[in-house]
């Protein structure tokens, strides 16, 4: 009886035809996935990356929600140019907090990694209102529509919790003071400002859509943007101490 | 008159149980949609009220319309295949690809000219992007392939579809699925993964509707009269099955509320990245390649009166395509944060990959050997021939993207989208055009109203991909390069934005290839339209549908 014959076993059999298939596929995803949560090296040992404030998160969310991320990247690639042009390569632990990542596939326009402090909060304001005003041959949509909606904040500490329960280090403080920390860091000069920087070292705290008036889906984004790369201090950072 | 003799009609217990499952859902989605946190979650929990409150009206109405006993599995010997499904699906399959291509177009001229994104939330080029890519993917590529699936397993098993109303949950199931992803993307719901954007409680919905996919498929195979699965089938099940394990492990999400649609996927970071590469991926290994190499399996040698041209390589195309596929995923990260390892591991094995396709390639277009004259009189056999050539261009075009080296070139660029394309427009679209201009006179037992405008589809199409990809291997590798030029003293030469203008001549272009391939689909929709509304009967009746005398 030839090799071949034995085939027939699973062309006669649907359920070992599954289970066969079953096995096949099994063993190259767990080959690639399984180690990523136990080899120690996969995320670099560094300082300074931290959950994300709620107004972040918030802002996080619109970038999912208007699809950013089908034309911006936020994956710097260790090669010169994309180092000169866009900063020191990103690092795994950079996106520990992200879910989803949010790393991209493809750059229509420029990588975001670390567009944090590189442009004013007036220049995302004009850009996000028209991106042709502040740059002529730009192909982005306009998001006008952010600076003139309310941002709806009053469940996310819901969030947080969720957050919270999938691994992200929120304490309960942080998710006490979701709603109230949202409010403070949109605005200029707050009084319990001091209490989100606590809470969230170096996060930014200040009306940054350009209207005190109200906390609108404009302030959440630019917020989210401005702290975007920002977290590691790349004078400190040891790229041999994760040699492991 | 015959009442007498006729049995008691009984509700069976899948009618009744179904219909109180549908209730029970819709009563459920109303106190959703009550509480809802957002408007547009609201709008999709009465979405579902509805198609509950529909399906339990539909079954109700379907049990007073029946007869009392169930249909039979045979009529005078033959099985009586049971095609209603299957023509509900190809119909829409059709549907879904006209809107699929339209915005597609419509994305591809947002990019030329960013005016058309006219700074609405809702038709903005972020939110209609995975609504084009969830079209022409999952619905028009999901619709043929269960319309195909369901008739190939009844032709190869010689047996009538196992269930009753099972094979309609699938197929109207599934619709409502794509229906609620799409209006989502519109109204901003989303889970930010590429390919796997709908949230939560649209995913849960899916499983449910995949595992009967998954119940039906094999409970027909079951039934089969013939001792050997057939290959097609065998494809069609690692396709069913892999999907399966693929949507499971990559939207392992934990939703905010039952009252929103927000969720937040277990996984983070680099561990998400790989997840969902290996998802995305094999998307294309299972969905787009597995499942229409099934299609492939059956209708080219059907098309061609021919044999499938050697059993031991399908033997071995089976399985080293399905083992080496899922090992592909690391390449859509190469020198990204994941780890070396994973990647170059990656990278070998999606080179390898590249000896199985071609293997699929030289049994499909082998299984031409004594019929070749026909791709002079046959278009129909000719778009399914030209399909598999697509196959192998771009199935060498991945393994070579997969190389580090070149990688660094073309990632992020449009050379990505090219290769995409002439795999999805030409692979993809051509083999299901060429299964549907099969499909559609058997199964509405008529002759093909015109092959000249098959030729003529045939063509337009074609001219729209070459223009297609062509633009885009030129503007991919023009702006690559752009990204890492240097002036003689040592200076980026080019700022972002001097490569973006770069690329609008291209766009452009791009545009008008796919503006041709929508017309040729056109074309090819009112074929159809006059074949399935012609008064004419088709000769040839053994593939006709049995008919009770």
């Amino acid at each position: 009886m030839s090799l071949w014959q034995k085939h027939a076993i699973f062309e006669k059999n649907s359920i070992v035809l599954v289970i066969g298939i079953l096995v096949v596929i099994a063993i190259g995803g767990l080959v690639e996935i399984a180690p990523l949560f136990y080899l120690k090296n996969t995320i670099e040992k560094v300082d300074g990356v931290r959950p994300y404030t709620p107004l972040e998160l918030a802002g996080r969310n619109i970038y999912v929600r208007e699809g950013c991320y089908l034309c911006h990247s936020q994956m710097i690639r260790p090669l010169r140019d994309e180092v000169e042009r866009y900063g020191h390569y990103s690092l795994a632990a950079e996106s520990m907090y992200d879910k989803p990542f949010q790393w991209g596939s493809k750059r229509t326009g420029p990588d975001l990694a670390r567009v944090g402090g590189k442009y004013s909060d007036d220049w995302h304001r004009d850009h996000l209102r028209d991106p042709r005003s502040v740059v002529p041959g730009s192909v982005m949509p306009g998001y006008g529509f952010l600076a003139s909606t309310e941002l709806d904040f009053q469940h996310i500490a819901d969030d947080l919790k969720v957050l919270r329960l999938e691994g992200v280090p929120y304490s309960q403080d942080m998710i006490d003071n979701a709603v109230k920390d949202v409010a403070t860091q949109a605005t200029t000069d707050a009084a319990d400002a001091a209490d989100v920087i606590k809470r969230y070292p170096k996060a930014q705290v200040r009306d940054f859509d350009g209207n005190p008036g109200r906390i609108s889906e404009a302030d959440a984004l630019i917020a989210y943007l401005q702290m975007l790369g920002t977290q590691v201090d790349f004078n400190l950072y040891d790229d041999k101490a994760n040699i492991r | 008159m015959a009442n007498a003799l006729a049995p008691q009609k009984q509700m069976t217990f899948g009618e009744g149980g179904l219909a109180l499952t549908f209730a029970a859902l819709a009563a459920l989605c109303i106190v959703i949609a009550a509480k809802a946190y957002t408007p547009e979650y609201a709008f999709h929990a009465y979405l579902f009220t509805a198609a509950s409150v529909a399906a339990v009206f539909a079954i109700i109405n379907r049990y007073y319309d029946r007869p009392a006993e169930r249909a039979p599995l045979t009529i005078d010997g033959k099985p009586n295949y049971n095609m209603g499904p299957v023509k509900f699906a190809t119909v829409i399959a059709m549907f879904w690809g006209i809107a699929g291509f339209t915005v597609g177009l419509i994305i591809a001229l947002q990019l030329a000219f960013p005016l058309l994104n006219f700074d609405l939330p809702w038709i903005s080029f972020g939110r209609l992007r995975p609504l084009h890519t969830s079209a022409v993917i999952f619905a028009f590529g999901g619709n043929v392939l269960l319309a195909t699936s369901f008739y190939v397993v009844q032709r190869t098993s010689r047996a009538r579809l196992a269930g009753d109303l099972a094979p309609w949950f699938v197929v109207l199931g599934y619709n409502f699925f794509i229906l609620i992803a799409g209006t989502g993307y519109l109204l901003g719901i989303t889970q930010g993964k590429e390919y796997a954007e709908p949230e939560w409680y649209s995913d849960l919905w899916l499983t449910v509707v995949w595992v009967t996919y998954l119940l039906v498929f094999l409970a027909t195979l079951w039934r089969r009269t013939e001792p050997h699965i057939y290959v097609a089938n065998w494809f069609y099940l690692a396709f069913i099955v892999t999907i399966a394990v693929l949507h499971l492990g990559n939207n392992a999400t934990v939703p905010v509320s039952i009252f929103s649609s927000k969720s937040y996927i277990v996984w983070s970071g680099v561990q998400d990245a790989m997840v969902q590469w290996w998802y995305g991926h094999n998307a294309v290994g299972f969905f787009l390649t597995a499942g229409f190499l099934a299609i492939m399996y059956y209708f080219i040698p059907k098309r061609a009166e021919r044999p499938v041209y050697s059993y031991r390589l399908s033997i071995i195309h089976f399985w080293a395509l399905i083992f080496l596929y899922i090992w592909a995923g690391p390449h859509h990260l190469h020198y990204t944060a994941l780890p070396d390892w994973a990647q170059t591991l990656g990278m070998t094995f999606s080179i390898m990959l590249w000896m199985p396709s071609w293997g699929g390639m030289i049994n499909g277009i082998m299984t031409l050997s004594g019929a070749w004259d026909k791709l002079r009189t046959d278009p129909v056999l000719r778009l399914m021939v030209v399909s598999v050539a697509f196959y192998g261009m771009s199935t060498f075009e991945g393994p070579m993207m997969s190389i580090k080296i070149v990688n660094s070139l073309s990632h992020y660029t449009d050379w990505t989208i090219g290769h995409v394309h002439s795999g999805a427009l030409g692979w993809v679209a051509y083999i299901s055009f060429g299964a549907i201009y099969c499909l559609v006179p058997w199964l509405w037992n008529r002759p093909l109203y015109s092959l000249k405008l098959v030729n003529w589809h045939f063509w337009v199409s074609t001219v729209g991909i070459v223009l297609y990809i062509t633009a885009m291997w030129v503007s991919g590798i023009l702006q690559g390069l752009m990204w890492r030029a240097y002036t003689s003293l040592g200076f980026l030469e080019y700022s972002f934005v001097e490569t973006v203008e770069a690329m609008h001549p291209f766009y452009v272009i791009r545009a008008l290839g796919g503006f041709l391939f929508l017309c040729g689909a056109l074309i090819m929709v009112w074929n159809l339209w006059k074949t399935v509304n012609s008064a004419e009967k088709a000769e040839t009746a053994g593939l006709a549908l049995a008919p009770a005398e």
